[in-house]
């Protein structure tokens, strides 16, 4: 008997029809459509964990942590704009739409990043009123739909946000499902009630880097050369996007990582399109060192920051600021574990509650159902949020010191290994414990 | 009347001396000389007041304009009258692509031809083309009106939503989900209204109009569909 132990082959599976691609093919085969979600990339991906900071030694000396100062402020449009952006911290909100999510989580928004010091930003569908009363700085996105778009929203606004794509899906336009479309949603979008509303994938009146410059320059006339205007692109190739952001007269460029949430597109999509967020930082701090720009024209990095090491990462390679939305969404009680049971009767669990177009969100976060949205209390969710932005403030400020450095930007790539190959060469930090730099000469 | 010389004043100069202006301002007639196809001319105004440009205009020009009766003697460049929101917009030219896109008001006049796209994105502007308009006209248009006395090129009203097309002229092709509709009585009397706006009273056979709209199938994304995208 204990022989017949030995001849048996045990089941295996295959590590390329894994369980979750075999699901998928049953469901599409079932369904015929493909699976639609929430979220960014949920794949594993070179991320800022395959980073360490080195920390002071003998050669550097570190700042005292509860003495020192290390500073966290930046001024964002300092290139053109009569009026710069200036943050306390340099974790701002990403843009995100009143529509894909209620009023409520809007102005918990607004109210968590004005407490911190910090920018919110509107979203695909426009400026709400009470977005603007509870957001002491306010980016305006400019969108291909020009869903809700108008000037005197625009001259409402602390900056001006060209969007050309997102992380989650470079190339990508959007759909917002009928059942979110509530009468509000419908009236500012000047859309029927309830169908599904398509946002397209290029602006409607310009093309390429050289009709980008005159959009710019249009806002900026309708303006009067106050506002900063930033260009967010969604990582694909972010040497050749920052270089043409530069060049079209952006203040500010945003980078946005394939781990960067989106409301709701095709999960081949956010799966499959886009660079991780570790390896776009690089390349596009290149192009501005190239330019004579960095520092001068401010990049923002967004895509899967999670906390402050994220963020002192980040800061490390050259950004000047990052944007957060999914964790801000986390900060509110999204996938909050105790809301367990509602995620059970949806079909899914806390933490992979991914569903956001459907309208059903149990924490009352990505939906337009008012008892749904009714549960969230948008001044305990923005304490929350402004909780959860200090703390990230005090942990990339707790690295910076140890580092020995009293601004945030002062943070550098030598104070940085990669523990990978991968992230070595994405990040163009040495591997640790060497001085290796994959793809570097010499 | 305030004159503005682009030739010895900023384009920058221009639009913030407009920008300035009250709705009860006694300086409601600007003109423009020398725009020399310079962008952004005329842009944001928020009062009723009347400029004219005398000469053509580059890219988005009296883009988002408000209350403004702005009219060029010239040919106007891409984007001209861009998400306008009310006023009237006079192009007694020609107008490149994407004239009126993402227009939520007002009137847009273009006496010659526009070029493609012309009344994309469009959010309940009215817009009056006495030419012909290029392809991909009124693509995903939401609201408003576009009105074409002469021909349309391909896919027209592609992806439309609740625009309404009034074409005279021959429709070289319609893009999805945009159809011919009748033309009742009521579309007669919006169409002799938008005419007369356009400064067209008379002499045009209403019944010599097609009108095009949404079919409404494109509505909900439906698997059965995908062969229209």
């Amino acid at each position: 008997m204990a022989q017949d132990r030995w001849i048996h082959t045990p089941p295996r599976k295959s590590a390329t029809f894994d369980d979750y691609s075999i699901a998928e093919i049953r469901r599409a085969a079932a369904t015929g459509i493909y699976d639609i979600r929430g979220a960014g990339a949920k794949r594993k991906l070179p991320h800022f964990d395959d980073l360490l900071f080195l920390g002071a030694s003998i050669s550097r000396y570190p700042l005292e942590g509860y003495r020192e100062k290390c500073a966290t402020d930046v001024a964002i449009g300092t290139r053109f704009a009569k009026k710069p952006v200036r943050l306390k911290i340099p974790i701002t909100i990403a843009g995100m739409s009143f529509g894909a999510l209620s009023g409520s989580a809007k102005e918990a928004l607004g109210r968590g990043a004005s407490a911190a010091g910090t920018s919110t930003t509107t979203g695909d569908g426009g400026m709400t009123a009470e977005e603007r009363a509870h957001s002491t700085i306010l980016v305006y996105q400019v969108l291909p739909s020009r869903y809700g778009m108008n000037p005197d929203d625009l001259r409402k606004a602390d900056a001006i946000e060209v969007v050309v794509g997102q992380g989650a899906k470079p190339g990508g336009g959007g759909m917002l499902l009928g059942q979110k479309i509530s009468k509000r949603v419908a009236e500012m979008r000047r859309l029927p009630e309830g169908i599904d509303q398509r946002s397209a994938c290029r602006h409607p009146d310009w093309t390429g880097p050289d009709d980008l410059e005159i959009k710019i320059h249009e806002l900026r006339e309708i303006t009067d050369w106050e506002k900063p205007v930033y260009v967010k692109v969604g990582a694909s190739r972010p040497y050749y996007d920052t270089a043409l952001a530069v060049k079209a007269g952006a203040d500010a460029v945003v980078i946005d990582g394939m781990q960067g949430g989106t409301a709701a597109t095709q999960e081949v999509f956010i799966e499959n399109v886009g660079l991780p967020t570790l390896s776009a930082i690089a390349p596009a701090v290149e192009a501005l060192q190239e330019l004579g720009m960095h520092r001068k024209v401010q990049l923002i990095v967004s895509g899967g920051i999670r906390n402050g090491a994220d963020v002192a990462k980040c800061l490390a390679l050259g950004a000047d600021a990052v944007s957060i939305g999914t964790a801000a969404l986390i900060a509110l009680g999204d996938n909050d574990p105790h809301l367990e049971d509602e995620y059970r009767a949806l079909g899914t669990t806390a933490g992979a509650y991914d569903d956001w177009h459907e309208g059903r969100d149990p924490a009352g976060i990505t939906t337009q159902d008012p008892v749904l949205a009714a549960r969230l209390d948008p001044v305990a969710g923005g304490r929350k949020l402004a909780n959860y932005l200090s703390v990230m403030t005090l942990e990339a400020q707790t690295i910076a010191r140890s580092c020995g450095k009293s601004h945030l930007h002062n943070l550098e790539p030598e104070d940085l290994v990669a523990l990978t190959v991968e992230a070595a060469a994405m990040a163009r930090v040495p591997l640790a414990g060497t001085s290796w730099i994959p793809g570097r000469a010499g | 009347m305030p004159t503005i010389d682009l030739a010895r004043t900023p384009v920058r100069k221009l639009n913030n001396a407009l920008h300035e202006l009250r709705a009860d301002t006694n300086e409601t007639h600007w003109r423009v000389l020398n725009p020399r196809g310079l962008h952004a001319v005329a842009v944001g105004i928020d009062a009723p007041v009347r400029v004219d440009i005398e000469g053509h205009v580059g890219y988005y020009c009296a883009g988002m304009n408000k209350r403004a009766h702005v009219v060029v003697r010239g040919n106007a460049g891409p984007g001209v009258a861009e998400n306008m929101m009310s006023g009237h917009v006079h192009v007694q030219g020609d107008a490149s692509q994407a004239a009126g896109a993402s227009g939520c008001g007002g009137l847009l006049t273009i006496d010659g031809n526009a070029s493609a796209r012309c009344g994309i994105s469009m959010k309940g502007i009215d817009i009056v083309v006495k030419g012909a308009v290029g392809h991909l006209s009124a693509f995903m248009a939401q609201g408003g009106n576009l009105v074409v006395l002469g021909d349309a090129g391909d896919a027209l009203g592609d992806s439309i939503y609740e625009a309404h097309l009034y074409v005279r002229g021959c429709v070289k092709s319609l893009g999805a989900d945009c159809v011919e509709k009748p033309l009742q009585d009521r579309h007669k009397a919006v169409l002799r209204k938008l005419l007369a706006g356009a400064g067209v009273n008379g002499g045009i056979d209403l019944g010599g109009f097609r009108r095009y709209g949404s079919a409404r199938k494109l509505y909900h994304f439906h698997i059965d569909n995908v062969g229209s995208y």
